[in-house]
């Protein structure tokens, strides 16, 4: 019997992760989860399992302590077939711009230690010669706006890092997709202002992602909606974006 | 503060809304006039609180399941539809689905609703076995029919007054396929109908669908449809064991004008709707269970064609001695409106299992009218004649009865009032259904 699939979802606690996570299972992939409170994903393992009849491990992973990156690749029981990245932090913009500590965390948040953590994965999957890496990284890094320039700048440095990752580990057999959700109904953007026809559920993040691993493809925007917003935005010149108040 | 309203939009209420990721927080949400609320399937205002909605679709986490007896228990907020959708391929399904899958297990619990198989089955507290209550009072309790009976019974079909369920234990049936056996009866009037669903009785699914403006010899006529599991052997080759479950893509993106409703339209919709059964009757024919179960789910946002005064669905139960007078006289009286819905569903029923489950045996009639002119002294009328009849309106469709028709409806009510005031002294559990039925003024 050929062994199942596997993937691994960094932090599996999110509603997308979770619903990153079910798409997987469903699709008859072994999970694993991981997070910083291990005993928190118990009751979302025990979904999987009784849902799926899949292997589900949960894994301790702290994205802010780069310094246990190593020994918790090294400690998984297997290499994944999947890897997963969905960690990130919102953090508030007007905090961040007098807390430094504050804004440092949302940088290291969304930039340092996913992009650590993937390439480190990288390294791995490609001495195997195969793998797929995702990083959840978001549409608000592709033009910094006044209202999220902080979490916006780290999402762009994730982004154009998983970008070049891409070019290098596709020679390895390596793939790598990036995952821009756009507005997402999930505790995250709980008593936000979302746009209604911009936004989807965390169940579609989660399928959009299982098919991009399938097919392969490169960038996702998961509303094909934000690929020509976004366009438009990324296109308006700095002396017109600067007036708008965005 | 957001407006809320059941899936009739009628009535629309203020009440602070709250969604919370723990069952402690359930458990801090929990102050004077609240009611949880799980997907808002219910049509009036069952699932709105005097000041506070607790929404609980977040919590949609399978806890067990075993395959080998079909037990499952699972967060109250999972709805139907995912059950199917994830346990169909497996081979489950719930025993009991109402005509929509997009209601939650607390919503299923709470209403003790009931599917095309309560004459034989029962309803969906048929097949609980415990549950996990959060009382008005503050305590987590499990209540089964051997522990915390009282509570139990009076959860089944509480409409949420005894507290707010956060799991439940249940069974799940085998099947062999999603398929239905259908078959369909065509009947030329009430008479028919009626005979045709009791020759049914012996059918594990059976519904009847009535075109509610036939007058004279045609009233009542109907189209009656028996639904047996289909087996393996019964699929035409290459067909999957579980049909998927797809959407027509089809929605109501606007309000309609009530215009679009009108006794022109109606009448065209059921001639055509009742000659393309009558070409089908008699043979039987393999269909997927979501149009046989869920023939409105393809259309999302279909309550909008009612227009933006929303609707009311009148939904009764006639004990058997006498039904066959009353639902013609009711059934007279609607047409010669005009203005109900397009088909009204007539079905049998059999005993209910919750202290204030709505079935009882005898027949059921449900039929919606847009909410406009003099539509509410309309239903107080015809709710006078279930009532002399012994019947009642069903709790989770109803937005308007009246405290006397209720109280008629329901004579088990004062014990049910006794075991939620143990369950709450301070009557912090409250909805604007229990406000305007139940509660002390
Ligand atoms: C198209 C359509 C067809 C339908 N067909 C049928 C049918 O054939 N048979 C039938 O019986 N019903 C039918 N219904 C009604 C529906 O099944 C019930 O109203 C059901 O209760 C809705 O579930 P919900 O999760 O949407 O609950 P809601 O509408 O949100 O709430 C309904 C009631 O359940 C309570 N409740 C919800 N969750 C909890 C919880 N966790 N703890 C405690 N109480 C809770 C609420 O307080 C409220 O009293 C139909 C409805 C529609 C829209």
């Amino acid at each position: 019997m050929m062994s199942r699939k596997s993937a691994i979802v960094l932090g599996g606690s999110s509603d997308i992760g979770r619903a990153t996570a079910r798409a997987f299972a469903k699709a008859g992939y072994d999970v694993a989860l991981a997070g910083r409170d291990v005993a928190a994903l118990e009751p979302d393992a025990a979904d999987l399992r009784a849902r799926y009849n899949v292997e589900v491990g949960l894994h301790k992973f702290d994205v802010l302590n780069t310094a246990s990156f190593d020994g918790f690749v090294a400690g998984l029981p297997a290499l994944p077939d999947v890897v997963i990245s969905i960690v990130g932090l919102l953090g508030v913009q007007q905090n961040a711009e007098s807390d430094l500590a504050h804004a440092a965390t949302i940088m290291r948040s969304n930039y340092e230690g996913p992009s650590l953590i993937l390439g480190l994965f990288a390294e791995k999957c490609l001495a195997r010669g195969s793998g797929t890496l995702v990083g959840v990284s978001s549409v608000a890094g592709d033009r910094g706006r006044a209202s999220n320039y902080v979490y916006g700048s780290a999402k762009a440095g994730f982004s154009a890092f998983l970008s070049g990752l891409r070019a290098r580990a596709s020679h390895g057999g390596v793939h790598v997709v990036t995952v821009k959700p756009g507005f997402v109904r999930t505790k995250m953007t709980e008593g936000m202002k979302l746009i209604g026809p911009l936004t989807v559920e965390a169940p579609v993040v989660g399928d959009a992602i299982l098919a991009a691993v399938g097919n392969k493809t490169d960038v996702v925007y998961v509303s094909g909606k934000w690929r020509l917003v976004m366009l438009i935005i990324k296109t308006l010149p700095e002396a017109v974006f600067k007036k708008l108040k965005f | 503060m957001t407006l809320v309203s059941g899936w009739g939009r009628f009535p629309v209420v203020d009440s602070d809304v709250l969604r919370p990721r723990s069952f402690a927080a359930v458990g801090e949400a929990v102050a004077a006039g609240t009611i949880a609320r799980g997907n808002g399937r219910a049509y009036g205002d069952a699932a709105i609180g005097t000041v506070r909605t607790v929404t609980m679709t977040g919590f949609d986490r399978v806890r067990s399941f075993d395959p080998a007896t079909g037990r499952i228990r699972l967060e109250a907020g999972v709805l139907l539809a995912d059950l199917i959708e994830t346990f169909g391929p497996r081979g489950f399904l719930p025993f009991v689905v109402p005509g929509t899958r997009f209601v939650s297990i607390g919503g299923a619990v709470a209403a003790d609703v009931h599917g095309k198989n309560h004459h034989c089955e029962g309803g969906f507290g048929r097949y609980v076995d415990s549950i996990l209550l959060r009382t008005g009072q503050g305590e987590v309790i499990e209540a089964s029919r051997e522990q915390n009976s009282d509570a139990f019974f009076a959860t089944i079909g509480g409409m949420g007054l005894t507290g707010i369920i956060l799991e439940a234990t249940m069974r799940l049936r085998t099947v062999e396929t999603g398929w239905i056996r259908e078959r369909v009866i065509c009947a030329s009037d009430l008479d028919a109908a009626m005979r045709a669903l009791d020759a049914g009785d012996s059918a594990t699914y059976s519904v009847a669908w009535i075109d509610c403006v036939a007058r004279g010899k045609d009233l009542g006529r109907s189209l009656i449809y028996l639904g047996e599991h289909a087996g393996k052997d019964e699929l035409t080759e290459g067909a999957a064991a579980f049909p998927v479950g797809k959407d027509s893509g089809l929605g109501v993106p606007v309000d309609l004008p009530a215009m679009t409703l009108n006794r022109y339209s109606i009448r065209a919709f059921n001639e055509m709707y009742y000659r393309m059964g009558a070409r089908r009757a008699g043979g039987s024919r393999v269909v997927s269970l979501y149009p046989y179960f869920f023939p409105l789910d393809s259309i999302a946002d279909w309550n909008r064609i009612y227009g933006r005064r929303g609707f009311l669905q009148h939904q009764c139960v006639i004990p058997e001695a006498g039904a066959r007078d009353v639902l013609g006289e009711i059934l007279e009286r609607v047409a010669r409106r005009g203005d109900a819905s397009f088909l009204a569903v007539l079905k049998k029923l059999g005993q209910g299992d919750g202290i204030l489950s709505f079935p009882l045996p005898g027949y059921t009639l449900a039929l919606d009218f847009p909410v406009r002119g003099d539509i509410l002294n309309f239903l107080d009328e015809i709710d006078r004649l279930v009532v002399a009849a012994g019947g009642r309106l069903y709790l989770a469709k109803d937005a308007r009865q009246s405290r006397a028709t209720f109280a008629a409806g329901y004579p088990a009510l004062q014990r049910f009032n006794a075991i939620r005031k143990s369950l709450d002294p301070a009557g912090n559990i409250r909805s604007k259904l229990s406000q305007r039925l139940f509660d002390e003024v």
